[in-house]
């Protein structure tokens, strides 16, 4: 009895496992690439991540939220400026990510955006980072946090990305 | 009068009329570029409160030219990468940056307190100020700059701001030199401050 009480112990581990990546057909189809935020100022209420965001899969997915235990609340915006205003869109029904293509999250382009901050967003620290597919499922990144450097129009950044970024960006399905 | 003059004369008409045209239509691109208003009209009194929660007026920007930009604390990247271009523009200018105002504008200011735009201000240069004031103060210096700002509702019963995202450099005479645009290169926009330097001493 103690012994299939053990048992049984192991199996539910292991389902629960392999429970997501049963959704799968042939390993992750959403690779969630160099994500990062950046550092904010002092008093800030809201933050930004941004990513490259590649689906691997040959059907469509949609990136439909986020959540993180840094913020109280995650949304996926889109900022443009035009004509010298800034505009600021949450956007609708979520972000289409198209079938064997991918989205880069970017300054002047989509964002995560983090809402209610708990504490300003400081460079050399990470947030963790659940994002909500509607096919994938939930994928759970680990976003390292960059200082307020220069981004000259993201030159800067994505340099940056490739120094730091990348080890500290892994991914890991939940 | 032969017929062959009167074909003349029309084509001289004609061609006068074309040149009046395009001597107007300049005239209007070239007022379109001080967007569209008279630089005269861009600026004007007000009444707001600084970041130290000390009432002001345009008489705290006296004396010297100014560097003004409109934006909101809950700006998650355009009004950041700004203020920090800013800041590094300042750092540049050296000593020279004492001769300039450099504020900042809260177009939200019913989140934007004195006390959050003060802590908002500590992670950028120093020189920079922080205005806010009621709803009222704050539409009306918006109008006076020309400042297009919009509160958007979201989903969550929230809301954002559009707002315009240039940087509006006023002379010491309070006259509208030029602006600055969003991520304007370092070259370019030193050289507008740099300019602005220069229009210390009211000239008109």
């Amino acid at each position: 009895m103690r012994y299939l009480s053990k048992s049984f112990i192991v199996l539910a581990v292991l389902i629960a496992a392999a429970s997501p990546a049963s959704t799968q057909q042939t390993g992750p189809s959403i690779a969630v690439e160099r994500p990062y935020a950046r550092a904010t100022p002092a008093g800030a209420q809201t933050g930004a991540v941004d990513m490259n965001v590649d689906n691997k899969s040959h059907a469509a997915d949609r990136l439909v939220g986020a959540s993180s235990d840094v913020a109280d609340k995650l949304q996926i915006h889109e900022t443009t400026v035009v004509n010298g205003v800034m505009q600021i869109r949450e956007v609708a029904g979520g972000l289409a990510i198209p079938a064997d293509g991918s989205v880069k999250l970017k300054p002047g382009s989509y964002h995560v955006m983090l809402i209610g901050l708990k504490k300003p967003l400081k460079a050399g620290e990470t947030l963790p980072l659940t994002l909500m597919f509607e096919k994938a499922g939930n994928i759970s990144v680990t976003v390292p946090v960059q200082a307020m450097t220069k981004s000259d129009n993201g030159g800067d950044m994505s340099n940056m990305h490739d120094n730091h970024g990348g080890a500290m960006g892994h991914m890991e399905m939940k | 009068m032969p017929a062959r003059h009167v074909v003349l004369m029309t084509m001289a008409g004609v061609c006068g009329f074309a040149v009046a045209a395009v001597a107007i239509f300049a005239g209007i691109s070239r007022v379109e570029q001080n967007r569209g208003a008279p630089a005269t009209q861009i600026g004007g009194p007000f009444t707001l409160i600084d970041d130290a929660g000390v009432p002001v007026t345009e008489a705290a920007l006296a004396g010297k030219p100014s560097a003004i930009y409109f934006g909101y604390t809950y700006c998650p990247e355009i009004c950041p990468t700004t203020l920090l271009d800013l800041s590094r523009w300042i750092a540049k200018l050296g000593p020279d940056a004492d001769k300039l105002n450099y504020v900042f504008v809260s177009i939200d200011p019913e989140r934007d307190t004195p006390q959050l735009m003060h802590t908002y201000l500590s992670s950028f240069d120093k020189h920079i100020r922080g205005f806010t004031g009621t709803p009222e103060q704050v539409a009306t210096i918006a109008k006076e700059y020309r400042v297009y700002y919009k509160k958007i509702p979201t989903q969550d019963g929230s809301y954002v701001m559009d707002h315009s995202s240039i940087i509006y450099l006023m002379a010491a005479n309070r006259k509208f030199v030029s602006t600055i645009a969003y991520q304007e290169n370092d070259a370019a926009a030193l050289a507008k401050l740099r300019n602005l330097l220069g229009t210390t001493t009211p000239s008109s």
